[in-house]
């Protein structure tokens, strides 16, 4: 259906090897739409489950597979939050900070959070288990201050509860 | 997972068409207990008994407008999309982006109930001649995936969705898509350039995407609780619908309204459309810790902070309008007595400036501006004439400014809070014209 010739193989990939079960599943969300760019957000979210971030090499490698342009599948990359460029923890902490967790006090919810994990916001633990991120309005206002872990979405939450709240998550 | 307040007792067929059917566990409604109840039958009935002209004009006479917060007419919406004689078969988009600050509707509706969304989608479908249906939903939304996905794959195995849809002849079929991040795929010509795997960027407009959307062909985007509402419509008809607000609106229907701040009882509970604010706190249980109430936004982020006499009005998309704020999608947020408006304007216009797209000038360097002002302000260094100034910024944030409604949208309360409580804003300044923040913030901070 696309005329778009493909370029990813000519970009150096950094040694980034597609994974075939990824490959076949991008191939699939292909199959959803009438041309190929569409399954690019989420041949990114394919690849980010698997190694937790979209490695430099996925990106020619995604444009190879999708048979799209490589700056397409960039400019997407950069554009989506939820699009991690650089590692992050093994637990992405996504904490609201929008009006109705701003009114049930999400600032002292997030500086507890700074100072239990002893990152800033952007940051990842030494440890490799923790990064802390804000995001929009989680739409669970009627459980505010809410936060999202990994998929598990829980509120509201309390500064004091944190410890225990971050056992489960080794 | 978002909570109906109502129990299963309260809610009934004829007069809670959105949420009858949802369980006190939570626990969604599968394909069998929806078919045993009714489910499906609209598709049945539509199929049989209506035409695309008819059905479009059935919605069309309901006056069933977006629940997505513009409030614009579902059945114009369709009636102006090119579907007639030779005009290409096109796409339903379901806007399920929900991210409107403040507002925790649709989640219930999919996570719960998603054949209702998927029975609605159907019916647009057919309305608009379409072959193609996606749902637009947030990546956030892990837990309405899993029962979208599953309701999905359980109408098409009996014969809802896919090729000759129940032996009509008819094809269609709906895929998920799910997003990553980013407030602003929520407006519809911003969201279909999402859903082609570009960078959400606002389209110029005309032409509207009735005419030219997904990949060139008709396309209608209607919320997710708009299309919820088109079932009930096809089965019990426009004037049931209609009479389903009796006095109260002039708009049909009911509608999921909410609460969230400082209250006892947030939530959400399915009302007649036109049900004022005072009904709504009240079930709320009021302010919590002998608070009062000191302001109020009616349907998110993007709408005008309100008076408490305002929560006589009913909460309509006329009524509201007047007041000069917007109904939104219909989720109160409340400000309680000891909580400042200039932070809570602070917080809304560094929501709005990180997620401004960039596309347009005003917004994208405007609304850092009107945050560094706002801290400023907040910090008690603010200049003299900094609320004058953020006066200016909010009139060419507004209408016609730039190419969508994300500007005005970040305009809203930033002009309504200074009009309804200048007076904190002007406790934030310290200096004279002229002189320099103490303090000055880096505008590259946002």
């Amino acid at each position: 259906m696309t005329t778009t010739a493909t370029i990813g193989t000519t970009i150096a990939s950094d040694g980034f090897v597609l994974d075939p079960a990824d490959r076949a599943a991008i191939l699939e969300e292909r199959a959803h739409y009438p041309y190929p760019q569409a399954a690019s957000i989420e041949a990114l979210k394919i690849v980010q489950k698997r190694h937790g971030h979209v490695p430099d090499g996925a990106i020619p490698a995604i444009a190879e597979t999708l048979g799209i342009r490589v700056a397409d599948v960039e400019g997407v990359a950069t554009f989506y939050s939820l699009i991690f460029r650089q590692p992050v923890g093994r637990h992405v902490i996504l904490i609201c900070d929008s009006s109705s967790c701003f009114l049930t006090d999400y600032e002292q919810l997030r500086d507890a959070f700074i100072d239990h994990l002893g990152i800033q916001m952007g940051q990842t633990t030494a440890d490799g288990r923790f990064t802390l991120l804000p995001v929009c309005c989680l739409g669970a206002c009627d459980r505010g201050p809410t936060i999202l872990i990994g998929e598990d979405l829980h509120g509201p939450v309390t500064p004091d509860e944190i410890p225990r709240l971050l056992e489960a998550y080794a | 997972m978002s909570r109906i307040l109502q129990s299963a007792g309260e809610r009934r067929s004829e007069t809670h068409p959105l949420t009858w059917r949802l369980h006190d566990d939570q626990s969604p409604v599968l394909l069998e207990e929806y078919l045993d109840t009714g489910g499906y039958a609209a598709v049945t009935k539509a199929l049989e008994q209506y035409t695309y002209e008819s059905l479009t004009e059935e919605v069309k006479g309901a006056n069933l407008r977006g629940r997505g917060g513009a409030g614009f007419s579902a059945g114009m919406k369709w009636s102006l999309t090119a579907k007639g004689g030779d005009a290409p078969r096109g796409y339903i988009v379901c806007n399920a982006d929900e991210m409107e600050p403040g507002t925790f509707k649709d989640r219930l509706l999919m996570e719960q109930q998603p054949h209702l969304l998927i029975e609605g989608m159907i019916l647009a479908g057919y309305a608009n001649r379409s072959k193609q249906g996606y749902i637009f939903l947030r990546g956030e939304y892990h837990l309405a995936a899993a029962s979208i996905q599953r309701a999905l794959a359980d109408a098409r195995a009996d014969g809802w969705l896919g090729p000759d849809v129940r032996g009509s002849g008819w094809d269609f079929d709906i895929a998920l898509h799910t997003g990553a991040g980013r407030y602003i795929c929520g407006e519809e010509t911003a969201l279909i350039n999402s859903l082609e795997g570009k960078r959400a960027n606002p389209r110029a407009k005309p032409p509207f995407p009735g005419q030219s959307g997904a990949w060139g062909l008709p396309t209608v985007v209607n919320n997710v609780e708009t299309l919820c509402n088109v079932p009930g419509i096809v089965n019990h008809g426009a004037d049931w619908f209609q009479a389903l607000s009796g006095d109260l609106s002039s708009d049909g229907g009911t509608k999921l309204y909410g609460v969230s701040g400082k209250v006892n009882n947030p939530g959400l509970w399915e009302l007649p459309m036109g049900t004022t604010g005072n009904r709504i706190l009240e079930l709320a249980g009021g302010m919590r810790d002998g608070l009062a109430l000191k302001s109020w936004l009616p349907g998110g982020g993007s709408t005008g902070f309100l008076l408490p006499e305002h929560l006589e009005l009913a909460l309509d998309f006329d009524t509201i309008g007047k007041t000069g704020s917007r109904m939104g999608t219909g989720l109160l947020t409340v400000v309680a007595d000891n909580q400042s408006m200039v932070s809570l304007t602070r917080n809304l216009e560094e929501f709005f400036a990180r997620e401004s797209c960039g596309w347009c000038t005003p917004c994208r360097d405007g609304l850092p501006w009107s945050v560094k002002l706002l801290r400023a302000l907040e910090a008690g260094e603010g200049q003299a004439g900094d609320i004058e100034l953020l006066e200016q910024m909010a009139r060419d944030l507004g209408p016609g400014k730039t190419f969508c409604a994300h500007a005005p949208g970040a305009a809203m309360p930033l002009a309504s809070a200074i009009h309804y409580f200048r007076d904190e804003f002007e406790r934030g300044i310290t200096r004279p014209e002229g002189e320099a923040h103490a303090d000055p913030i880096p505008v590259g901070s946002v």
